[in-house]
């Protein structure tokens, strides 16, 4: 009932529409073309002005709206950096920004059609055109500069002595992988994954793998104030793994292992306590397109204090302690998606 | 080659006899009996039907690609709501009217792909070049007539394909519209990648050979069959963007078209180009060996021009129209010619900056900030001269008029956000959020539309002979220009909070779920800004048939040539011989009996020193 009438009310809007239009064209032919364009062409020019007024007003309104919805401040050094990148680009295309768009609409009103006119012949003008090319040019290479430094110190290789955790995507969750007490993460291959007791595809002949402890559900736990390098692999599509709270993403893409590094800052309860919000967590969020569960494919950060990471670490079993001690037999961990697929 | 010989005699040899008329009486009524409904039509060949066969295929397109995005707003902005007009539109893939996450994929998909390349490539680039090219530079037809009417056909089939692909059981491709591998490879990652995804590569292979067709036509016709005295600088700037637009298509869709011959081997032959140590569905794949980031490679290769594809028409209509509606020389010709040749250059170099976190050499991201950056430069440029072409003008607020002052606002608007996500390091965080939504969407999704309406506004009584209602464009300007700004403006900040696009559902996650009141609102502006494209919809239709007939030839007072031919000009255009040009096509000036322009065939005056 409520889409019919809707369906008639929108009808109805279209005839109202089309008969106020058919009227204001027999209006023109009653009055003369000539006196009625010009009315109506100041009347438009005003709405250059009202068009300037009301992004004006708009731009202000949404900014006081948005602010206080936005996140809390970047996590991580890198995320600092990329705060105040952030603030110079904005700085620089704000002003461009209002002074073109109030040119824009300025002009358009200012130069409204007051009837037959010679036109003023102002075809080009090399010293304004080499001015405005030149200060463009300028601009961007102070951005340019900005932005390479810091793209070539966060690209730059992991710090000595980094964390480092692997992060591996599928359908639809993150998987984490910690080194265990020996530091080194051991060799894995993908003919060896199963969904019931390898979820990574361990190689079971290298002993370096027998200490490290894999986290189904994807967590990462971090320690403040320590760099962390996290490397990123996917067991079929690419995912990319987002962290919005430290301004760092990577693609994690099946076949190649990418790499990303960054020290965050503020421990989870830190932030806690900054934000206020008894709920705030850090989240890991699926930035590549990756099928029916891309928006569900969420995981958790948790960053700690050394001795908090440290107590975790011990409450923690291996892997292979988990799945190959006899009284231990591994739940399946069919996921909604191989479900899916299976059933088709 | 003369222009006389590559027409079809059989449309050309009636005009002869009547000579040159300056009022419109005349029309092509005399060969109408000649040629079968079919033949003028429906196969035509004459580049004035083909342009409008482009527009009016271009604006079905819209209609279903913006229906499709008010069906996903539905479901951003009210994910805890059901909507019987979902189950009555998409059957199963809304059970209860609740949208299927599937569905939602392929519907952001298909919105994606018929926008990008079947509106805003082949309705804006294909209507335009088609229609003004011959018009503008004074020529008969296109050079090769059949090639032009086989590109609008490779364009209906693709479109056809891609509209079966909605009806197969397994739903659409639903990969997005860059179509990734593995995802859109592995028929067990995703039900879009099953026969959808076929449909779609096929379309798209289908789509690229239509653009070769016209691209190669529009560039060998621009350059050889130009009007005695139309030398290369006389040309509007129209004419010079759709050269380089061909440009940038001829030597970009077929890496596209390789790009998806590969994926149809990979899906198929067993081949490992984008595969590589992938378990799915239970099983570890043979395939080891491919780089699914080559993928991107090729297709971002493509997928960069194409947005300048898509930019280069917009500008050029709007360089004119802007012009011509100030009363006013465009400012610094040959400045516009460079930049637009700066843009098509740079468009080859950047393409990777879309790539910045697929873990790619540092060095190499670095190499693709710098060159993508450059691209600001010939952009400013572009917009300081429109802005000094209307300063001290004589403006006229005529529809077409103030869709190109909106294009200016939304280039500058869209264009400005584009230095945040080419700077790799912002691009990290920023990288596939709903900042990126906005800032494509505004500067070549909106942008472009205005550029394209405001062409359909000013040659439409050239089109057909008839105005387009004045009342309703005044009113579908203003609900576009401030719907669009609403609906994308907020999306910036939702970007920069690192709220990812492409997700069906927010409210499981702390760090974005407390946007729900904002995209409810920019759900409900979409809707309305959707229904009020309606109303150009319904004014073009009546507007062919009812609108105010146009009674001069010139009704806008331009000088460019399509002005110069009859009001309802026949195939082969001019009735009598193509009117030589002796001027550039921006005299605006006084001439010397109290008008304030002088059209490209009018001779120079004695000591009239041409510009």
């Amino acid at each position: 009932m409520s889409g019919l009438l809707l369906i008639l009310l929108v009808s109805l809007i279209f005839v109202v529409l089309y008969q106020v239009s058919r009227s204001s064209e027999l209006l023109v032919r009653i009055k003369g073309e000539e006196e009625f364009d010009l009315k109506r062409n100041r009347l438009l020019s005003y709405s250059m002005l009202a068009m300037l007024v009301a992004m004006m007003g708009g731009i202000y309104a949404c900014h006081r709206y948005m602010m206080p919805l936005m996140g809390p401040e970047a996590a991580s050094d890198h995320g600092k950096t990329y705060d105040f990148m952030f603030v110079v680009t904005l700085a620089v295309t704000g002003i461009v920004f209002f002074i073109t768009q109030f040119l824009l609409f300025w002009f358009a009103f200012k130069y409204q059609r007051t009837g037959e006119k010679i036109p003023y012949n102002f075809t080009h003008s090399t010293k304004l055109e080499m001015v405005w090319t030149a200060i463009p040019a300028v601009t961007m290479a102070v951005l340019v500069a900005i932005g390479l430094k810091s793209w070539f110190h966060m690209t730059s290789a992991a710090p000595k002595g980094a964390m480092q955790i692997e992060m591996v995507g599928k359908q639809f969750n993150w998987i984490s992988r910690y080194p265990g007490a020996d530091g080194v993460l051991g060799r894995r291959n993908y003919t060896l994954i199963n969904d019931n007791d390898n979820l990574l595809g361990l190689d079971w002949n290298d002993k370096k793998n027998m200490d490290d402890i894999i986290i189904p559900n994807g967590e990462l736990r971090l320690i403040k104030d320590k760099p962390v390098e996290l490397i990123i692999g996917s067991r079929d599509v690419i995912h990319d793994v987002g962290l919005s709270h430290f301004r760092m993403k990577m693609d994690a893409v099946p076949g190649i292992t990418t790499r990303l590094w960054f020290t965050p800052t503020i421990t989870t309860k830190e932030m806690i306590a900054k934000t206020g919000n008894p709920d705030f967590v850090y989240e890991v969020s699926c930035d590549q397109m990756c099928g029916k569960g891309h928006y569900s494919m969420r995981a958790v950060v948790i960053v700690e204090t050394q001795a908090e990471h440290d107590a975790w670490l011990q409450s923690q079993q291996s892997y292979y302690q988990q799945n190959h001690a006899a009284t231990n037999p591994a739940a399946p961990a069919t996921t909604d998606s191989v479900k899916k697929i299976t059933m088709n | 080659m003369s222009n006389e010989t590559t027409i079809h005699h059989e449309t050309v040899h009636t005009h002869h006899e009547h000579g040159h008329h300056d009022h419109g009486h005349h029309d092509h009524a005399h060969h109408e009996h000649k040629q079968h409904f079919f033949t003028k039509y429906v196969f035509s060949q004459d580049h004035k039907i083909i342009s409008r066969q482009f527009l009016i295929t271009g604006i079905f397109w819209a209609i279903v690609g913006g229906l499709m995005s008010v069906f996903f707003r539905l479901q951003l902005g009210f994910p805890e709501e059901t909507f019987k007009v979902l189950s009555f539109f998409l059957g199963d893939w809304a059970p209860k009217g609740k949208l299927d996450p599937e569905m939602y994929y392929g519907l952001i998909t298909i919105h994606g792909t018929v926008l990008v390349f079947f509106v805003l490539t082949a309705g804006l680039s294909g209507t335009f070049s088609n229609f003004l090219i011959p018009l503008q530079i004074g020529a008969r037809d296109m050079a090769s007539p059949f090639l032009n009417m086989l590109s609008y056909w490779f364009f209906a089939i693709a479109g056809l394909v891609m509209f079966c692909s909605l009806f197969v059981s397994t739903g659409p491709a639903s990969g997005g519209w860059t179509t990734y591998p593995p995802l859109s490879a592995l028929k067990e990652a995703s039900m879009g990648s099953g026969i959808g995804m076929d449909l779609w590569l096929v379309s798209m292979a289908l789509f690229v050979v239509s653009s070769l067709l016209g691209g190669l036509n529009y560039i060998v016709t621009i350059l050889n069959m130009r009007t005695k005295g139309m030398s290369m600088t006389r040309m509007p700037l129209t004419i010079w963007a759709f050269l380089f637009t061909a440009v940038l298509g001829v030597l970009s869709f077929p890496v596209l078209l390789s790009a998806a011959v590969l994926l149809l081997f990979d899906r198929h032959a067993g081949t490992s180009f984008y595969l590589s140590e992938i378990y799915v569905a239970g099983k570890a794949l043979p395939n080891v060996g491919g780089s699914p980031i080559l993928y991107q490679h090729l297709f971002w290769f493509l997928g960069h021009p194409e947005v300048y594809i898509i930019m280069l028409p917009a500008m050029g209509m709007a360089s004119e129209i802007l012009s011509t509606h100030s009363r006013k020389p465009i400012f610094g010709y040959m400045a516009m010619v460079l930049s637009l040749i700066g843009i098509t250059v740079l468009a080859f170099l950047v393409w990777a900056h879309h790539m910045f976190v697929t873990g790619m050499s540092p060095f190499l991201g670095g190499v693709f900030v710098l060159l993508t950056l450059l691209i600001a430069i010939p952009s400013a440029v572009k917009v300081f001269n429109w802005l000094t072409t209307i300063f001290r003008g004589n403006i006229r607020f005529t529809v077409p008029m103030l869709f190109a002052i909106g294009f200016v606002s939304l280039f500058i608007s869209g264009g400005l956000t584009g230095l945040f996500l080419g700077n790799s390091a912002l691009d990290i965080h920023l990288h596939d959020t709903y900042f990126v939504i906005a800032h494509f969407h505004i500067v070549m999704g909106i942008s472009a539309f205005f550029g394209m309406f405001a062409g359909v506004y000013h040659w439409f009584p050239k089109m057909y002979g008839r105005f387009m209602n004045n009342t309703l464009g005044y009113i579908h300007f203003f609900i576009t220009f401030v719907g669009s700004y609403v609906i994308f403006w907020p999306m910036h900040y939702e970007g920069v909070a690192g709220m990812p696009r492409r997700y069906y559902d927010f409210s499981s996650w702390q760090s974005f779920h407390q946007f729900t009141e904002l995209n409810k609102m920019i759900s409900v502006a979409a809707i309305i800004v959707f229904f009020g494209q309606l109303i150009f919809v319904f004014n073009y239709f009546v507007s062919i048939w009812k609108g105010r007939k146009v009674t001069t030839l010139n009704p806008w007072n331009a000088n460019s040539l399509e002005w110069t031919t009859p009001i309802h000009p026949g195939h082969g255009n001019w009735d009598g011989p193509i009117p030589e040009v002796h001027r550039w096509a921006y005299d605006y000036k006084d001439n010397g009996e109290g008008g304030d322009f002088v059209p490209q065939h009018i001779p120079l005056k004695e000591g009239e020193e041409s510009h």
